[in-house]
């Protein structure tokens, strides 16, 4: 049997890593020094958090969900580890786990509300949203700098990868998490739980597949994965503020959507969300290189791509719906009846 | 007879679950806050907690009215907070910063007439609900998708007109707007007022009212019945998002300068709790405009206690976050259903 | 065929829902090997017996017997753990996820505790080949196949899941005649490796074509069981509607036989249909409205009667054909421009369809009109009280205000109620779709006599109604439909039960 060049389904992947290619494209034609190897790590040097974060939040879109909570809890998590290693001056050793946990319980309660009382999740992780951010006052109002040795050296780690070019503790961080995503994504039963549920939850049901369970997982990752994402950037900023990642949430949906993920759930993965981030990145990059832009530009420009991505996903949609009537003669796959 | 039935229509309202919390919460300040209910004249108008509550919530009030029906067609829009940062930069830009001095004396400038800059911030606010009506109801977006994207750029727009910069507004007239008084009280209330009573004629005094209703409930069943959905839908968000117009013009006013990033930031989440809290479902349907009003004004009541307390004022979010579990799980059907269980099948009619 | 005992006994099955005996003291029986088909009307306690035996619903009494073994199936994951399996006309699966994914989801093959794609791809490919002799790309998302291929899917996982009962549920309804002849090849494949297979369909031809035994039920009760090659197809439909052919009527109503010759000659055509058609819902078909006329269609459930009002009416919308009204051609592509030509129509599906549940009565009643009239001509809140209460008069619609909300009404006065709303815009021409389903016997009186009075009026209705005696007494024409087509048509003093079965059973198709 013939295997297809292209698989349909990677469409949308191929598009955005195209995307990707050109906005570097663009920089790099634009500005001496956009293109180097340095720039690119660059790139990942500062959006490691946001990937870790977008990483979450790809299996709650795929599941059809949404988490709002993420920005939010990010910053509680900054706050936590700052506080408990500054004011209770507490081992590392102690705080991390402690984080992690925090973040763990944060969104099995959120995905335990979700199920159990069947709430929609955009009111429900809205709640976690301003509880997060509430909790953050409770702990300090001002910002909390981190001196402690540990974090002071390994957000100066510097790691050289091919010459003097470096990248940072967090890129090393972001990476495991990708192949951790991507490993759950297609190699686990949750993973594909969280496909079907997404592709359509009755079926799942259905199909015997552990969808209660799956649901609340889904958003005990995303809480997960946005709490080692507060402590990357906790290594990157080295403090702990109520107001760090205020509009996050939004960075990373729109991550996730540009990089090729249906809002409405059912399609997506892990690596195009690798590419939505850095997307994101080159954005600003290129804002950056470029002095008279301004920031304004990169929300601009990122609710376009989120429009862009959701209208031809819309197209996208339609088309097949058109094809499902009828669709014998119209549609490539034929099946071939042996006799 | 038409007494009782009234005061029965009344005690079995939706309105009653918020009016008595809205009780309850001054109830408490009564109690437990010092001078909560103390208004004293000042600089020829009134002055105290319950004044600050009615001038604060003005701009979740405006907004909730148009959520309100938003939210009655089943639909959603978090754009909200960004249409108020929009129109505050608007009518910010169209005034002016400057500040014009003449003989040691501040004179008012302004680099438009008032009405001109006000009309321009609520035009371009109804193009971002032109904008949400369309994606939601011809192009077939899911609502929260569709202002999502408005949401995002909607900031960088607001930064755009504003040149990133915060633009601070010094002429005195435009602060009346949200900082003058009317008969003692804030003027912006009465616009609210104005706003929430020709609202309610329009739903309650032609059939739109009852469309939004049919259409939230049964969409199918509407569109058999002849009626244009999409049209209905379509002029929710404009209408929404003209609400939010009116209270960026006013939280401009109010704080005398327009902050891309910061204006009407959350502003939307507190518009759906209030919202939620005055009755209407997020499931869609029926509909309480007055019960938004009352929500609203709990939620500032609540922030302003909490301040009354001496901590953070931002520690309300704790609280906001908790109020919103609990109505949410009162509503949701499992809920019911235990409740139900608990005191017997009550209203199995369905 | 039957020999050794059945795998599958349900003896005296009862279940009770509020207001409704669903199913009395029904048995039913199973063999390996046997395509045995369930056919009955609304109502008539398929879908509850089924729904029974796959753990959806629980039975008041009964035994149900698999293989000799008393089983009790407390969810459809259970029902299907024990061997019993559903392939639904919605193709239970996940159309994201691929072929090859949607067989294996849940027992997937794994390698070093990962799942095993290469295993599962290769599987899937062998397998859908040695059962269905179907050879398809097993990698891509099941969304890009026909509904027939994603049916055969579903049949291959749940034979996978060791599936001794496979339940086929309406899998035909938007197959294609090519795709159904490929499914049969199927069932009958697996029939032969001494499968059981339980087959629903509206679709009396095939029936015929796949059954070898038939149990008919009709409210609740069962009618009889039959081997399909001595059952003619008249008296399968004399035994679904519930009497014995002999018991059919041939007379009818006088009165009504002088109006259709009255109207036949005098009246003026209000609709003329010419060969409007859609695609995998009805056949093309002509149809004649004139005023002041009951047009009845008369066919069985899933004949496509209520796809023809679809269409009438602009829900749906036509591939081909067009529509005449009073000799001009229009356009109906919405139900609001089928309003502007006054066509008003009440749905089958009362509570998805009809009513605004959470509105009144008063506004329920008023929906349409308003919805012609437009958003600003409100109509005046004394208006509308005048209109209402004049309609709840003359209806009968007992309900304590006009304000009470309609979903705390009963079903015959929730269809009042959804009649009102129509004769508030006081139309040419009534679309009634099974307005007396699911209400009392007197409420389908009045209904019935309603329909009758409003003709006299001049008001033209077309009734559909799977009662064939209320399609005969209320008629003064009635088309006839089987297997989504229009067959025939009858009028005047052709107008009988027995003559509405025989087209029935004796039309071709098409």
């Amino acid at each position: 049997m013939k295997r297809r060049l292209i698989n349909p389904k990677n469409v949308p992947l191929l598009a955005t890593i195209g995307l990707f290619i050109l906005m570097f494209g663009i920089g790099s034609a634009t500005f001496p020094g956009f293109f180097s190897l340095q720039n690119f790590y660059y790139l990942l040097i500062d959006n490691a958090y946001l990937i870790i974060m977008a990483i979450g939040m790809t299996f709650v879109i795929i599941s059809g969900g949404i988490d709002l909570s993420v920005g939010s809890l990010l910053a509680l998590t900054t706050m936590m580890t700052s506080s408990m290693l500054e004011k209770g001056h507490f081992s590392p050793l102690v705080v991390i786990p402690l984080v992690l946990l925090m973040g763990l319980a944060f969104g099995t309660f959120q995905g335990y509300l979700i199920q159990t009382f069947n709430m929609a999740p955009f009111i429900v992780t809205l709640g976690g949203l301003y509880l997060a951010r509430g909790l953050c006052y409770v702990v300090s109002i001002d910002t909390i700098a981190i001196n402690h040795p540990f974090f002071k050296a390994v957000s100066q780690l510097q790691i050289n990868v091919i010459g003097n070019n470096f990248i940072s503790a967090n890129v090393v961080i972001a990476m495991a998490i990708i192949i951790v995503g991507m490993y759950l994504a297609h190699y686990t039963n949750f993973g594909r739980t969280v496909y079907a549920i997404g592709g359509n939850e009755q079926s799942a049901v259905l199909m015997g597949l552990p969808v209660a369970r799956t649901k609340i997982q889904i958003y005990a990752l995303s809480s997960l994965f946005t709490t080692i994402s507060g402590i990357a950037f906790t290594f990157y900023m080295r403090s702990g503020y109520a107001l760090h990642g205020q509009g996050m949430e939004m960075d990373a949906i729109a991550s996730v959507v540009i990089g090729g993920t249906l809002l409405t759930g059912g399609v997506g993965n892990v690596f195009g969300t690798v590419f939505g981030v850095l997307i994101f990145g080159t954005i600003q990059s290129y804002i950056n290189f470029d002095g008279n832009l301004n920031a304004w530009w990169t929300r601009i420009v990122i609710g376009m791509l989120v429009f862009l991505f959701c209208l031809l996903q819309r197209v996208f949609e339609a088309s097949r719906k058109k094809t499902k009537k009828g669709s014998q003669d119209s549609h490539p796959p034929r099946p071939v009846v042996a006799h | 007879m038409t007494k009782i039935s009234l005061w029965k229509r009344f005690a079995g309202s939706k309105i009653i679950i918020p009016l008595v919390t809205l009780a309850l919460l001054l109830l408490y300040n009564l109690i437990f806050t010092k001078n909560f209910f103390v208004v004293e004249i000042r600089d020829g108008h009134l002055y105290g907690n319950l004044i600050d509550i009615l001038k604060g919530a003005a701009p979740i009030m405006l907004i909730s009215i148009g959520l309100t029906l938003v939210i009655a067609t089943k639909g959603i829009d978090i754009s909200v907070g960004s249409v108020v940062a929009i129109s505050a930069a608007t009518v910010a830009f169209m005034i002016g910063g400057d500040l014009i001095m003449k003989n040691g004396v501040q004179v008012p400038y302004t680099k438009v007439p008032l009405y001109i800059a006000i009309s321009m911030a609520i035009g371009v606010a109804i193009m971002a609900g032109i904008w949400n009506g369309m994606l939601v109801s011809r192009v077939g977006m899911q609502p929260i998708i569709a202002t999502l994207i408005l949401m995002v750029a909607g900031r960088g727009i607001a930064m755009m007109i504003t040149k990133a910069q915060i633009i601070t507004v010094y002429y005195e007239p435009f602060s009346f707007i949200g900082n003058g008084y009317w008969w003692g009280l804030p003027f912006s209330f009465f616009i609210v007022l104005f706003v929430l009573m020709a609202t309610l004629l329009l739903v309650r005094k032609t059939a739109i009212g009852m469309f939004i209703e049919s259409v939230g409930i049964n969409p199918t069943a509407t569109r058999f019945s002849g009626i244009n959905a999409k049209n209905i839908i379509f002029w929710c968000y404009v209408f929404t998002s003209f609400c939010a117009g009116i209270a960026g013009v006013i939280y401009c006013s109010n704080v005398k300068s327009a902050d891309g990033n910061n204006a009407g930031l959350l502003m939307e989440l507190d518009a759906i709790l209030a919202v939620v809290l005055g009755g209407t479902s997020l499931n869609g349907g029926k509909f309480y405009l007055i019960g938004s009003i009352i929500g609203a004004l709990i939620i500032r009541t609540l922030t302003t206690s909490i301040w009354a307390l001496g901590v953070p004022p931002e520690l309300a979010q704790v609280v906001k976050a908790i109020v919103i579990f609990i109505v949410c799980i009162i509503q949701s059907e499992k809920f019911r259903l235990l409740v139900i269980g608990m005191f017997g099948r009550k209203e199995m009619a369905a | 065929m039957p020999e050794r005992s059945p795998i599958l006994e349900m003896k005296g099955i009862n279940k009770y829902f509020p207001g409704v005996q669903a199913l009395s003291n029904v048995d039913f029986s199973l063999y390996k090997g046997e395509v045995h088909a369930i056919m009955g009307q609304n109502g008539a306690g398929k879908s509850t017996l089924i729904k029974i035996l796959t753990g959806v619903h629980k039975q008041d009494s009964g035994d149900i017997l698999l293989g000799g073994r008393s089983i009790r199936p407390k969810s459809p994951l259970d029902a299907q753990r024990s061997g019993i399996s559903t392939v639904y006309q919605e193709v239970n699966l996940c159309l994201n996820l691929t072929v090859a994914e949607n067989i294996f989801i849940g027992r997937q093959p794994r390698k070093f505790g990962k799942i095993d794609w290469q295993r599962i791809n290769r599987q899937a490919e062998e397998l859908l080949f040695r059962k269905m002799n179907l050879k398809i790309d097993v990698t891509r998302e099941l969304a890009s196949y026909s509904v027939a291929i994603q049916q055969m899917v579903a049949i291959v996982r749940v034979l996978e899941m060791s599936a001794k009962i496979l339940i086929l549920d309406e899998p035909t309804s938007s197959l294609d005649e090519n795709e159904v002849e490929l499914l049969f090849k199927v069932i009958r494949k697996l029939r032969d490796d001494g499968l059981a297979i339980i087959f629903i369909t509206h679709f009396l031809e095939q029936t015929y074509q796949i059954a070898d035994r038939i149990t008919i039920l009709k409210n609740g009760e069962l009618v009889g069981v039959h081997r399909t090659a001595d059952l003619p197809r008249i008296e399968l439909i004399a035994k679904m509607l519930g009497k014995e052919l002999s018991e059919f009527s041939f007379s009818r109503n006088k009165e009504c036989k002088e109006d259709a010759e009255r109207t036949s000659k005098t009246a003026d055509e209000l609709l003329n249909i010419k060969a409007l058609g859609r695609h995998g819902s009805i056949q093309p078909f002509d149809l004649k409205v004139k005023k002041g006329e009951v047009l009845g269609l008369a066919g069985l459930l899933g004949s496509g009667r209520t796809e023809m009002a679809r269409l009438i009416f602009g829900i749906d919308k036509a591939d081909q054909g067009e529509i005449q009204i009073m000799g001009h051609k229009v356009n109906i592509n919405a139900p609001n421009n089928a309003i502007a030509f006054e066509i008003g129509f009440c749905p089958e599906d009362r509570k998805e369809e009809g009513i605004v549940a959470d509105l009144s009565v008063r506004e329920n009643i008023i929906l349409a009109l308003q919805g012609r009239n437009g958003v600003f001509k409100h109509i005046p809140v004394k208006k509308q009280n005048e209109i209402v209460e004049s309609l709840i008069n003359s209806l009968g619609i007992k309900t304590p205000s006009a304000e009470q909300e309609v979903r705390k009404l009963s079903g015959g006065n929730q269809q009042k109620v959804m009649l009102a709303r129509w004769l508030a815009i006081q139309p040419q021409i009534l679309i009634l779709d099974e307005p007396t389903r699911g209400i009392d016997v007197g409420a389908k009186e009045e209904i019935m006599e309603l329909v009758l009075n409003l003709s006299k009026e001049g008001m033209a209705v077309i009734f559909i109604s799977s009662e064939f005696e209320e399609v005969v007494r209320c008629s003064n024409r009635i088309a006839i439909l089987r297997d989504k087509a229009k067959i025939g048509e009858l009028s005047g003093a052709e107008i009988d039960e027995q003559s509405i079965m025989r087209t029935i059973a004796g039309g071709k198709v098409g």
